[in-house]
């Protein structure tokens, strides 16, 4: 029997509560997802797409659901622990999967932008956001399902027409709790004709002897010229379960960048669908893992050129150390009625210990001929030459691997459109690869005291 | 300028039409021979397989094989997962076994019956003309049962044997219960189990311990009857230090009717053994519309048992309505060594998905897998592939380089890699690209006073000629004709 019988079970037994803790908007596409979730069963391992990912598993352990929406006592200040320096941001942040903004945030927002949780906002906007809400992810897909079965709050993020955000926006993801917990994060972001915005999430997990299972789906609508930068951070803990999802699509002319980094994590399981829906569009997918012990990280890409005269790149590195499993697939898919695409995919990995694993896919699917589209996709080890050559000029044999790792990622880093975000990227990663690591809220000297600075 | 414009716009829609002129070209192989044909009635049932095994005189256990085989194909369904679409096959409206009639095997070249012998002279390969120019051993399967296989007798004297496998089982059948089915199991897949429950021949070929088979052996395959599927199964063994290189080409005349092959050929290497395994694969593609055809669904898996041992396949594609086929490396033994090169046609309504399968077992094991797929009409043509490396496959070695050249925008290309690496001392690589014919190579080769036809034939020759150079000489003629063939009127 599928475990996710135990969630419409709970949906059903519940459904009052929590459509009462929720909102209009999200309410709204309850009954359709508990539809598409009967007679349906997860994927497990083997299954085509989940080679090493057995997302039944993920979902079958006892996980307690706050659909009470209970107050678990937020312990804001590590929030901020995440400071880039340098760099001034619109900050929200959610503690489970309630979402907070800081006191400041909304203010001196460009008149017209909607920036605030699910449930504060609903009522004002439900019509803008019923428009978009839950179009893109589709129910077919059983994680996004039980996602919009369960979730309760959500992040909406709305930009209109020809207003450009000078600063990032900040989205903090914190997860505590002293019970196995389950939370169902939600996104949802709009960019109207010639909008212009960048996002940072980070992924935090504070209490670490906890089971979490943290299903999350963002969708992200780039309207005509609009330009659109997504960093998502993870950074939680051995015993987090993620399982995210994230599906994009862009109108003519639309700039879109999403960066996934996994610096310490559990078990992850990342999606990314891109629909290029309008003609000259650029899209930027890029990721990195660094994972060790058992970690398990899974990305699963998809780019689909709807139109002609687009470009799209693609790079996803991995160092994988211990007994870490890692796998990429990536595919990007050209229509028929799609000529002059260029589209790249690149998938660099490298095996640290003779227990990790790597496994990749990488695949195009073309319908049409005049296009250039390449892929390429390496798992090897670091060269030996070349820390023979440092060890020759003095640098120890620790140092010099050290330097060619954070080489390699250097890649990814630099494609990174903000310099204050490369700068801690750069930092976190040489940190991650020293092994002091862990976590960023233990490297930020510079925390403020702000957690009077909070509002609900 | 406008008129510049305009004679622009002319020069690339004649292009456009001598690209299209590709879908054209016409069947060169469609004859039918007029042969006296034995064919059992439609259908398959257990009464179907003893009959096979009755009329082939088999021993009871390669009875018990076959009946095994078709207890676990009931309980198996028809494989989707392969980018393909297959229209679903009937398979109680084949008939599983039709054979030449005739009443005795031929002792001689003159006893074989001439208008089979027309056939093959159709082909260009003239038993006798091979015979004496050439030097190849030719076992020439038609419609399942060995006709002739020449130089038999020749080889003979070395300890090779090279006969049909029908033959193989009554003269050699140790060997044949050690090796068959010890590569590609019964249970393997769906066609593997209908192949093993009724194959009706094929060729078996065995080079003794040392032995440098002395020149190329060749097995002509060519579907005749109307309605028969063709089951052939080829068993390729080379013991210690032997080595010996393969050649297996295929043919069938133009059908209306979809017709069904589902072949297996199984390779077993030893220590330093090398087996060269080469494939010219025109089968029937189907008319400009798609209609007819053959649905070739083939595995092919080769086991590098033993240490330093070595396989290689070359394949070139053009025919068949439907490819499935993914010609496979075990590389078991330390420093053993596969290699994959492939070019793959396809045009009109055909439809490829094919690619091989490289699974490293043993220490320093290296792999190289070279695919050029070329895409022309409607077609669809899919490079799928698998490399996998254990962990005890230290030091392992994988380079891929799979190419897709599209010469329309109604057909695809695509590109299915999996990638599994169990260890941190092996290296793969794959790379892939997709692109279409480039246009400044065709307007420079037009600059010079080669027509966009030539230019496109000189291009797509250069561009498979990575994996043409390595067929044996013989068969390179043969299959730059074909590519030829395939693509007439945009190759000249």
């Amino acid at each position: 029997m599928s475990s996710i019988k135990q969630y419409t079970d709970l949906y059903k037994g519940n459904t009052e509560v929590i459509c009462s803790c929720s909102n209009g908007v999200m309410n709204a596409m309850r009954n359709e997802a508990l539809k598409s979730l009967e007679e349906k069963r997860l994927p497990v391992k083997g299954d085509e797409n989940y080679e090493i990912t057995d997302l039944e598993a993920e979902f079958t352990p006892d996980y307690g659901v706050n659909i009470n929406r209970y107050d678990f006592g937020a312990d804001t200040a590590n929030a901020f622990r995440c400071d880039v320096p340098n760099m001034s941001t619109w900050l929200y942040f959610s503690f489970n999967d309630t979402y907070y903004s800081s006191r400041t945030a909304s203010i001196s927002l460009p008149e017209g932008v909607i920036i605030g949780s699910f449930n504060q906002i609903a009522k004002q906007h439900q019509e803008l956001m019923s428009k978009y809400y839950g179009k893109l992810a589709p129910k077919s897909n059983a994680a996004v399902a039980l996602n919009t079965l369960l979730a309760q709050d959500g992040l909406f993020i709305y930009i209109p027409k020809n207003i450009t955000l000078e600063k990032p926006l900040q989205l903090v993801n914190i997860l505590n709790a002293t019970v196995p917990v389950m939370v169902n994060r939600r996104i949802l972001i709009v960019l109207e004709e010639n909008a212009h915005a960048k996002m940072l999430v980070c992924d935090h997990t504070q209490n670490q002897e906890i089971d979490f299972l943290n299903t999350q789906v963002i969708e992200v609508f780039a309207g005509k010229n609009s330009s659109f930068d997504l960093y998502d951070l993870e950074e939680s803990g051995e015993r987090t379960h993620r399982v995210s999802s994230l599906w994009a699509k862009q109108e003519e002319g639309s700039n879109l960048l999403v960066n996934g980094i996994t610096l310490v994590n559990g078990h992850t399981r990342n999606d990314y669908s891109i629909e290029v829906a309008g003609e000259h569009c650029e899209t930027h997918l890029y990721g990195m893992a660094i994972a060790g012990n058992k970690q398990h990280i899974d990305n699963h890409t998809e780019i689909m050129h709807n139109a002609g005269h687009c470009s799209s790149n693609e790079l996803f590195k991995y160092i994988l150390e211990d007994k870490a499993r890692g796998a990429f697939c990536g595919r990007i898919k050209v229509e028929p009625n799609a000529p002059k695409i260029e589209a790249y995919q690149g998938n660099r990995n490298i095996c640290m210990s003779p227990e990790a694993k790597m496994y990749t896919k990488p695949q195009l699917e073309i319908y049409t001929d005049d296009v250039k589209c390449s892929h390429g996709s390496t798992i090897g080890q670091l060269d030996q030459d070349a820390i023979f050559y440092m060890q020759a000029r003095g640098i120890s044999k620790n140092e010099a691997r050290m330097l060619l790792m954070q080489a390699f990622m250097a890649d990814v880093i630099a494609t990174v459109r903000m310099d204050s975000l490369k700068d801690r990227l750069r930092h976190l990663v040489d940190k991650r690869l020293y092994g002091k690591l862990a976590l960023c809220q233990q490297c930020s000297s510079d925390c403020h005291d702000i957690v009077n600075n909070i509002e609900q | 300028m406008k008129s510049s414009e305009n004679t622009d716009k002319n020069r690339k829609k004649e292009n456009e039409e001598i690209i299209q002129n590709a879908a054209n070209s016409d069947y060169k192989y469609g004859f039918v021979t007029d042969i006296d044909m034995h064919i059992i009635p439609k259908g398959l049932n257990e009464d179907v397989i003893r009959y096979i095994s009755k009329t082939k005189n088999e021993p009871e256990w390669m009875l018990e094989f076959r009946l095994n085989a078709y207890k676990y194909w009931l309980t198996l369904e028809t494989p989707t997962w392969a980018h393909l679409d297959i229209p679903e096959i009937d398979f109680q409206d084949i008939s599983y076994f039709a054979a030449p009639k005739q009443k005795e095997g031929p002792k001689s070249l003159d006893e074989v019956d001439p208008e089979v012998r027309k056939t093959f002279d159709k082909l260009g390969i003239s038993l006798e003309e091979q015979m004496r120019l050439s030097g190849i051993a030719v076992d020439a399967v038609m419609d399942s049962v060995s006709v002739k296989t020449t130089y038999k007798e020749k080889l003979a004297e070395l300890g090779v044997i090279f006969c049909s496998m029908s033959e193989a089982i009554k003269d050699y059948p140790d060997l044949v219960k050690k090796y068959l089915g010890s590569v590609v199991n019964y249970r393997d897949n769906f066609y593997a189990a209908l192949n093993s429950a009724v194959f009706s021949d094929g060729s078996f070929v065995y080079i003794p311990k040392g032995v440098r088979c002395p020149m190329e052996l060749s097995t002509y395959f060519r579907i005749n009857a109307k309605d028969t599927g063709q089951f052939e199964r080829t068993l390729i063994v080379a013991d210690d230090d032997a080595y010996v290189s393969y050649l297996e080409g295929c043919t069938a005349p133009m059908r209306d009717e979809n017709q069904l092959h589902a072949a297996i050929v199984e390779i077993i290497v030893e220590d330093r053994a090398e087996v060269k395994y080469s494939t010219v694969q025109n089968w029937y593609p189907g008319d400009k519309d798609g209609k007819g055809g053959i649905y070739n669904f083939v595995t092919k898996r080769g086991l590098c048992r033993g240490d330093f041992s070595k396989l290689s396949w070359t394949q070139v594609e053009t025919g068949s309505a439907i490819t499935w086929k993914y010609p496979s490396c075990v590389l078991q033994g330390d420093n053993s060594v596969g290699e994959f090169y492939s070019v793959a046609v396809t045009n009109n309504h055909q439809q490829a998905d094919t690619g091989t399968k490289m699974i490293h077992i043993g220490k320093n094991t290296r792999s190289t897998i070279v695919s050029k797929g070329i895409s022309a009409g409607l077609s669809q043509n899919s490079y799928r592939g698998l490399v996998k490396v254990l962990p005890k496959a230290t030091n392992s070695r994988n380079f891929t380089q799979c190419d897709s050249l599209l010469l329309t925008d109604t057909c695809g290309a695509h590109t299915f890699p999996y990638i599994d690496v169990q260890n941190d001392s092996s290296v793969v690589e794959h790379e892939a690209t997709t692109s279409k014919i480039n246009e400044e190579q065709i307007f420079y080769c037009n600059q010079r006073g080669i027509s966009t036809e030539d230019a496109i034939g000189l291009i797509v020759n250069g561009y498979a000629k990575e994996v043409m150079a390595k067929l044996p000489m013989e068969f390179a003629v043969e299959a730059q004709k074909l590519l030829s063939i395939s693509l007439e009127g945009s190759v000249g």
